[in-house]
Order: C-alpha cells, then structure tokens, then sequence
C-alpha cells in the first residue's frame, strides 16, 4: 500500500535517509547472538563490505561479547551461522560481501549447548 | 433617564453566538481553497452540523477556570519550593521518573500544542475547530506547567537542564518524539485519530495515572498538584476523542476501514511507546502504585475492552494485535529496564539493578516471566558488579525501523528469542521489531523510510562524532552527572548528605 498524501509527487520525492551511499563507504551489519539477551538486541557497526568474515570472530566478537560467561566456552567450530535468516556456513578468509552480508544483513550466530547463564537465555 | 439595561444572554445563547455563531461560508474564494486539508485523507464528512460540541465552554469561560487553577497550582508550586519539597520524596532515585517525563512527554504537550492550533485553523467544521483550538491552549498550559513545576528539581538533581535539546537528539527520545512527528505529519483526521482518541482516551490513563499517582506515593506534591490542575482538561480532550471517532463513523460507511486503519496502527504505536512507562512503574518507583501487567489488565484489557464493545455498534473492532500487547505487558518493563541499564552510559537518567526486595516484588506480580527470563538477567549483572565487572553494552543496538526502540522484544510465545522481521522496499532492507511495527511501514513505506534513526544518524557522522564522549557533547549530556548508575553519581551524594544532616539535626 502507498501513502496517501496532500502533495502531488510526495512518493516520488521522498529522500531515504540510510542508502549506501550515505555511510561512507561501509555498509551496516547486524549481529546478533542467539539465547543470550542480556544483550538487548542485535548490535550495529559500520563496516566495509571487503572485511573478511574472520574478522567478526577475531575483533568485534570477543571486544563486544567478551564479558559475557559463556563467551570463553565457545567452540567456534560448532557455532551455527545465519545471514538474513538463512544458515549459513561462511568462508572466514573471505569478504562480508562475498559471503553474501550487504547493507542492513541481519548475521546471528547459535552457539550449541551455551544458552545464557545458567540457561535463561540471558 | 438611565437607559433601559439590556438583557443578558442565557448559557446556551452565548454559547451558540461563541462558537457556532462565529461561522461563515465564504463567498469569494472556494472553501475547498480556504481548507486545504481536511478532504485529502479520503474520510466523508456530509454534514458537519451534526458534529455534538462536546466541551460546551466559550472563551471567555475558559480563561476564567483556567486562570483560577493556574493561581492554585503556583500557590502549591510556591509552597512546595519554600519547604525545601525535594527532602520530602521517598528516595532521590524517584527524581529519575520525573527526568523521564520531562524529556519525554513534556515536549509532547507543546508539540500538540502547535499542532491543536493547526487544526483550530484547519478544520471546515467550526464544531471541532473551536474544539481544536482550546485544546491547543490547554497543551501549551500544560507544557508550560510541567516545565515550572519540574524546575524546582533542576535547581538541586541533574539531567533536567537541557530537555528540549535532548528530546530532539537522544537516542531513545527519538521513540517519544518520532512517535509524535508522525501524528503532525498525517492529515486531521488521522491526527484525531492518534492524539485525540487512540492516545488521549484509550491509552490516556496509562500514562497519567502511573505519573501522577507515583508522584503521590513517593512524596512528590509539586507534580500531583500539576496532575490534579491538567485533569479536568485531560477530561475534555477524552470526551473530543470519542466525538472525533463517531462523528466519522456515523457521517459515512466509507470512513470506517480508514478509521480501523489509524486505530491498528496507533494503539501499536502507543503500546510501544508506553513501555517507558512500564519500565517507570516496575523500576524506577522507589515506592511502587501497582504493576505494569496490573495497570494493562485495569485500563486496557477492562476500560478498553468495554469501550470497543460499545464501538462495534459502528463495526469498529478491538485494534489489531490488542492480544499480542497483552502478553507482552509481562514482558516489556523488565525487557526495557535491561535496555537502559547496559546504555546507562548513554542515558540522561540514572539506572540501578533492584534490590532483593524489589526482586520479590517483581517476582510476586510477574510470576510467570520474572523468575525465569529477567531475575537470572539482573543476577548475573549483580555478580558482575560485585566483580568490578559492571556491564555495559559497548556497541548501538539494531533500532526497529516504525518505533525506534532497540529490538529487544522477544517472540510472542518465546520469550528466549528476539523476534526479528523485515522486509524490503525499493531494493533495501528494513527491519522491525514486531508484526505491528511491520504492517505500519508496509502501508506507508515512504514515510517511514525517511525515519531519522539515532544509530544509523551516528554512523553517518551527522551526531557529533563517532566516540561516545562527541555524542554525549552533542546531545548536551553531562557525562558523569546525567548520565550512568545511580549509585556514587553527584545526585546520590547530595540526597546522602541531606539525610546525613537531618539525622545530625534529629538528634
């Protein structure tokens, strides 16, 4: 359905406040970790598209979900990945965009057996 | 010879000559150019006559009642600063709520204000014209009200200082402010719709009662008396309310699927929109009135149950998702407390974990969520703070494309899983935190693709820089003082050191 609007042209004419273009040369990831909502929601970063998936793991994954208890019992090897709602097994050595994670992607990963503290999903 | 007095007109004459009277049909320009506004939305008005004036107030009446409250309450407001009132609270942490509502609903007031005066101009039917326009003096009153009564505050707590700046920047006053653009941004009647009825009569009591019987429980006279001077206001703009929403049914069958339309999408909203309240009501009351899920049960699921029986005679029904919002109301004050409390670093209020008697009292009113999904939550964050470990949530949060709040709600049904959906529109991506969120966009995908979400605004570079420190700069937030726990913030040590002295004094 369209807005129903007073000015002729209104749709044609609207601005969209978060293209591409308008971060930079990065483009917005989601992550998201399964079963432990202490963190609230899934967190946002401006990333370039040409970063290799590893670097999730190896930077922002233990700087943003570090302090967390289950964080050191992670096996990576088991972690369940999906982008945009679908699995996903991603080639670490290659890029975000090559493993198919555009602008505004939703990455959420499960870790098996580790569901919160004292398994509240928390 | 003293000439012959004339005869004063009776109530109901003056008030015919008032308001009705003041009416006329242009000649030389088209009315249809004169009102520009009130025909684009598609609802049928065939015979404005029929509108029921449901105030029945002339001005000149209206400034009478409204000065004498006005001397009442700055008679109390007076009183209450030359008492010192701030020692009477329960608890300097209840200052928190009233740093909430003046950020966050106080600009609304003024915001309805200018937007009741559009309407006072806009609207063909003098009826609801002359309606529009009181109501537009009553919300400048009111913002006006607030703003003094919670100054005395700004004299002693931080936070309050720079309110208008912070709703127009802050990240999570982006929810109560977007929420209102998007009224002001819609033609009359969905404006009606939202502020006058979906908010103002079915939500109304959900947001003022909490208030202003908080502030009653936890010693705060200054705002109980506001509440008391805006009531009889508040009464009116009900009453406006429930005449807008007939008036459009009965005037035409067409009207009703548009009018069903507005209702769905703002009861969501306001349902979103209230969960600040609900955080307010099971965390931030040092002295607590009754929970969220008790208020929901009172004033939504009975009050509001009735009142949609008594509008189904118009084919209206119950808005959509109304049962999802119920099963929610066990979820979303403690869901939202988790969300300010890893942002405290971000936030113009202090936040706190609740203490062991708290935790029984949520226990014992959230029975079958408490326990289970959230005391684990603020367990482990009290062990990580015993540790010198305190949890902060280091990066921005995904924010729902329609409400603007971090998606932190859960499933219905799976309260261990966040309940993502998105959707695409011209090739790009947006996502939402709930089916309701979801179809609001997805009917009018222009206007809320524009939406100026403070996470991506951040990213952007548009907020003052990319660290922390430059946007808390930039959304005139004393770092330090306004924002983080409450414990060993300044507010904390001046209320420890009143008490100190007056138990000093005491003995």
């Amino acid at each position: 359905m369209a807005v129903i609007a007073l000015k002729p042209g209104y749709a044609e004419a609207v601005e969209f406040r978060d293209r591409k273009e308008n971060f930079h040369g990065n483009q917005v990831v989601y992550l998201h970790w399964e079963e432990h909502l202490s963190f609230c929601s899934a967190i946002a970063f401006p990333l370039p598209p040409e970063m290799p998936f590893g670097a999730l793991i190896e930077e922002l994954i233990p700087t943003y979900y570090g302090m967390h208890p289950d964080y050191q019992s992670v096996n990576w090897e088991q972690v369940e990945w999906k982008i945009d709602g679908q699995s996903s097994t991603p080639d670490m050595s290659k890029s975000l965009a090559d493993n198919g994670v555009g602008h505004k992607s939703l990455i959420c990963f499960r870790t098996p057996g580790l569901n919160g503290y004292r398994g509240s999903c928390s | 010879m003293t000439p012959p007095r004339k005869k004063k007109m009776n109530l109901k004459q003056r008030y015919a000559l008032m308001t009705r009277g003041l009416d006329w049909e242009t000649s030389y320009q088209k009315m249809d150019d004169v009102f520009p506004y009130d025909t684009f939305e598609g609802i049928k008005i065939t015979d404005w006559s029929k509108w029921e004036d449901p105030f029945r107030l002339t001005m000149d009446a209206y400034w009478k009642y409204q000065g004498e409250k006005e001397r009442k309450l700055y008679a109390v407001l007076d009183s209450f600063a030359q008492n010192n009132g701030q020692l009477g609270i329960s608890d300097a942490r209840y200052v928190n709520a009233i740093k909430l509502f003046l950020t966050g609903v106080t600009p609304l007031e003024y915001q309805a204000h200018r937007h009741f005066a559009h309407l006072g101009r806009h609207i063909r039917g003098v009826g609801p014209r002359v309606a529009a326009q009181m109501q537009s003096l009553d919300e400048l009153r009111h913002a006006q009200t607030q703003i003094h009564t919670i100054s005395h505050y700004n004299k002693y707590f931080d936070g309050f200082a720079e309110f208008p700046h912070m709703h127009d920047r802050v990240w999570y006053l982006s929810v109560p402010k977007s929420f209102f653009d998007d009224a002001c941004t819609a033609g009359p009647f969905e404006f009606f719709t939202a502020i006058s009825f979906a908010f103002e009569y079915v939500l109304t009591n959900l947001l003022f009662v909490p208030f202003m019987s908080g502030a009653a429980y936890n010693g705060d006279l200054a705002t109980v008396t506001f509440g008391f001077s805006a009531q009889s206001d508040e009464a009116r703009h009900m009453t406006l309310g429930i005449e807008v929403i007939k008036f459009m049914l009965e005037q035409h069958p067409d009207n009703l699927p548009i009018v069903q339309k507005w209702v769905d999408k703002w009861f969501w909203r306001g349902h979103k929109m209230l969960g600040l309240v609900a955080m307010m009501m099971d965390y931030m009351l040092p002295k607590r009135i009754m929970s969220w899920k008790e208020a929901w049960e009172i004033y939504f699921t009975e009050a509001g149950g009735a009142l949609f029986e008594d509008l189904s005679r118009y084919g209206l029904r119950v808005p959509k998702y109304a049962d999802i919002a119920t099963e929610e109301a066990e979820h979303i004050s403690h869901q939202n407390w988790a969300i300010f409390y890893q942002y405290t670093q971000a936030a113009g209020f202090h936040t706190w974990l609740p203490t062991d008697e708290e935790m029984a009292w949520l226990s014992e009113k959230y029975p079958n969520t408490f326990d289970k999904y959230y005391r684990p939550r603020f367990e482990m964050w009290r062990e990580m703070e015993a540790k010198g470990e305190r949890f902060y949530n280091n990066a921005l949060p995904q924010l729902c494309q329609t409400c603007q709040i971090p998606m932190g709600y859960t499933e219905p049904g799976d309260p261990g899983k966040i309940g993502f959906r998105s959707t695409e529109y011209k090739g790009e991506r947006y996502h939402f935190c709930s089916d309701g969120c979801k179809d609001i966009f997805e009917n009018e995908p222009e206007k809320f693709a524009q939406a100026w979400l403070p996470v991506h605004q951040i990213f952007q570079g548009n907020c003052g820089g990319a660290d922390l420190g430059d946007v808390l700069k930039w959304y005139h937030m004393d770092n330090g003082a306004d924002n983080l726990d409450y414990s060993g913030s300044p507010d904390q040590q001046q209320w420890d050191a009143w008490q100190a002295a007056r138990k000093k004094v005491a003995n």
